[in-house]
């Protein structure tokens, strides 16, 4: 029952007085039902030179050849694995926020939820375009499926880690769009109903005609929960194959069965870093500070630190394993990387993935906007580097000296990286304007029962324990959307 | 009589909407349906919605996706084109179970919400049959179909009592889209 109050003993997950389900609609359709700032226009352009960079650079690729890119015969796969890995990590957080916390009755995914599913959506799309231009061949693109074909109707390898990942990745990519649709619908619904002329008729289509009766609600919710339920291992699946392209490798440093956890875990850290990246910006710009409250942004840390925390044990475990398997290869495979030619990468992995995130430790450093933002930039930038060394520094010495080389990136290389930054951040600014950045319906949900403004009301009834006021509006201190002087008469 | 078709109850919290819903019931005014801009808790069993059966729909779909992966892996690596590597077996299962598997939730997440979509009669370009714009928006509306229900003071006296904050009378069964 939405009259169900919730105990004082946790955070409020909406801030703010006066707060109804009319100013909830307004607040977030904000952006989408008025003309964009100036700050939104700024970030606009830059991330459109982006993405035409981005253009220019696959359109070379494509016309000229892999050739354009600064592999040799040793290291033949560098940056556009690096970057199809790292895209497909970031890609993790939002159905983890969608359907493992979902699935966990975790309600503060209620307001973050709808832009870390479109960011999945958005990461996705970055990682296929790498899958494709690598191919070498793209408009043979379809090669990858199991099509009846002209040459004796060969079959793909289904044995093959690459074809799984195709599996995964195109059936991830549409679950996912389907349960970021379908959440969408309703607020779709919201958009159109307060719409006029072709705005109304555009929306209307994209709505469904959906009225928001309650069969259609009963249903959406256990639609939601089954594809929670589906959507869950499929997250861990998709990682996991991800990590087999290596895994089944022989070669050393790839040829581990620690992968799987650990690439899943480190999906999930640089997810949730570029998640806060995103939304500690756009709660600023878009005035969202009373829907993503302080109490996210210090979750989210908290899930940083624990999934940091995995991966640099990871690291350990893995380093530990080289020395122990007594193997020889295997060892050199890890003193090199640690203190070869690539030693730098090396450690600037260490430091942004497994040293860095222990500041969050510190309460005053998780609940700082500036130092959060910065971290989890910091963090982005040491996973990226952590797929640089797993595939450079496994490659670029191999088992003949003579062949050993270091890869040196073309400027094509940069452009497709920096560019596909720039596609990612374009699809993003546009969703910000056409589609709302918060599920409507599903923060309503919590008006009654998870707001400042209930719990208050609680406080004021006055049948509390007064230690457990006290403790609340201790915990309410961090908020920077909570007025301290408004508690101080009580 | 008058060419009313809908009375609708407008309320503006959810709460009050479910009294107002037990008023009626209580009254044994029958209910058209309910419009609301969140999923309300416990509403389901009170108009009688049933349970839903796509929980069931979903495992049927999750199955056929299996099914139809394994035999397919199994005709095109161990019946129509075999190809030997080192002697080992052609159908490797260990190596089709992440195939196996992502097919199996591609075809459960397609056909669950296919059916959801099917049944509840929503496809890009439909008419919103919507009865009250602010129904999306902060309002709870109940409707009451005006023909069956002919005490219409009653179902006003009701629906305000509950709280409604307004009730309309609404000549046109859906309001804006035609």
């Amino acid at each position: 029952m939405s009259g169900h109050k919730e105990s004082i003993l946790r955070e409020p997950l909406i801030t703010g007085k006066n707060i109804t389900y009319a100013k909830i609609t307004d607040d977030i359709l904000m952006p989408v039902e008025n003309k964009p700032n100036r700050a939104w226009w700024i970030g606009f352009i830059v991330a459109l030179c982006g993405a035409t960079l981005w253009v220019v650079s696959v359109g070379y690729t494509f016309w000229f050849g892999i050739g354009a890119w600064g592999l040799n015969k040793t290291v033949g796969w560098a940056w556009d694995i690096t970057g199809f890995v790292w895209w497909v990590g970031i890609g993790h957080a939002g159905t983890l926020i969608s359907a493992v916390l979902l699935l966990f009755r975790q309600n503060w995914r209620n307001s973050i939820n709808r832009s870390a599913e479109a960011m999945t959506i958005f990461a996705v799309i970055c990682a296929a375009t790498y899958v494709v231009s690598h191919m070498g061949r793209p408009w043979l693109a379809y090669w990858v499926l199991p099509l009846p074909n002209q040459f004796g109707s060969l079959w793909v390898n289904f044995n093959s880690p690459l074809v799984w990942d195709m599996f995964a990745i195109s059936t991830y990519f549409s679950v996912s769009l389907l349960f970021w649709y379908t959440g969408l619908l309703p607020d779709i619904a919201t958009i159109r109903d307060r719409a006029t002329g072709l705005r109304r008729k555009v929306y209307s289509i994209m709505s469904f005609g959906w009225a928001g009766n309650v069969k259609t609600w009963q249903r959406f919710e256990a639609v939601s929960i089954i594809l929670a339920g589906i959507s869950t291992p499929l997250v861990l699946s998709v990682h996991t194959i991800v990590s087999m392209d290596f895994a089944t490798s022989v070669i050393p440093g790839w040829h581990t069965t620690i992968f799987p956890p650990y690439f899943v875990a480190g999906a999930i850290f640089s997810g949730f870093a570029m998640v806060l990246t995103l939304l500690l910006v756009a709660r600023k710009v878009l005035g969202l500070e009373n829907y993503i409250t302080m109490f996210h942004i210090e979750s989210m840390n908290k899930i940083i630190i624990l999934t940091g925390s995995i991966v640099g044990v990871a690291y350990l475990t893995e380093f530990f394993i080289a020395w122990y398997s007594g193997s020889e290869y295997e060892q050199y495979a890890f003193i090199n990387r640690s203190t070869g030619p690539y030693w730098w990468a090396y450690w600037m992995m260490m430091t942004c993935n497994v040293i860095s995130p222990q500041l969050l430790w510190f309460k005053k450093i998780r609940t700082s906007i500036a130092a959060t933002w910065i971290l989890s930039i910091v963090v982005n930038i040491g996973m990226w580097f952590e797929r640089f060394v797993i595939i450079v520094t496994s490659l670029h010495r191999d088992y003949l000296p003579s062949s050993w080389a270091m890869f040196y990136p073309s400027w094509v290389d940069v452009g497709v990286f920096v560019g596909s930054i720039g596609v990612f951040f374009t699809l993003f600014l546009l969703f910000l304007r056409v589609l709302p950045s918060i599920a409507i319906a599903e923060v309503k949900l919590l008006l009654k029962t998870a707001s400042e403004q209930s719990k208050l009301e609680q406080i004021k009834e006055g049948h509390l324990e007064k230690e457990h006021v006290e403790e609340y509006i201790e915990s309410l201190e961090k908020f920077d959307s909570v007025k301290q002087e408004d508690y101080a008469k009580i | 009589m008058n060419n009313i078709k809908y009375i609708l109850g407008s309320f503006g919290d959810p709460d009050e909407m479910m009294h107002g819903i037990q008023k009626l019931q209580d009254n044994n005014i029958k209910i058209h349906d309910v419009y609301t801009p969140m999923p309300i808790h416990g509403i389901e069993a009170k108009l009688g919605v049933k349970r839903s059966r796509l929980d069931i729909a979903a495992f049927f779909f999750g199955i056929t996706g299996t099914m139809t992966m394994l035999s397919f892996v199994y005709f095109a690596a161990a019946y129509d084109w075999p190809i030997n590597i080192g002697g080992k077996p052609h159908f490797a299962l260990p190596d089709f179970i992440p195939i196996t598997f992502e097919l199996t939730i591609l075809f459960c997440a397609f056909g669950l919400v296919g059916s959801y979509y099917a049944s509840t009669h929503l496809f890009p370009g439909r008419a919103p049959r919507v009865m009250d714009l602010r129904a999306t928006d902060d309002r709870f509306i109940i409707a009451i179909d005006a023909k069956e229900n002919a005490e219409h003071s009653k179902i006003d006296n009701l629906l305000k009592e509950a709280g409604a904050l307004e009730v309309k009378y609404n000549e046109r069964k859906y309001v804006s889209y035609e």
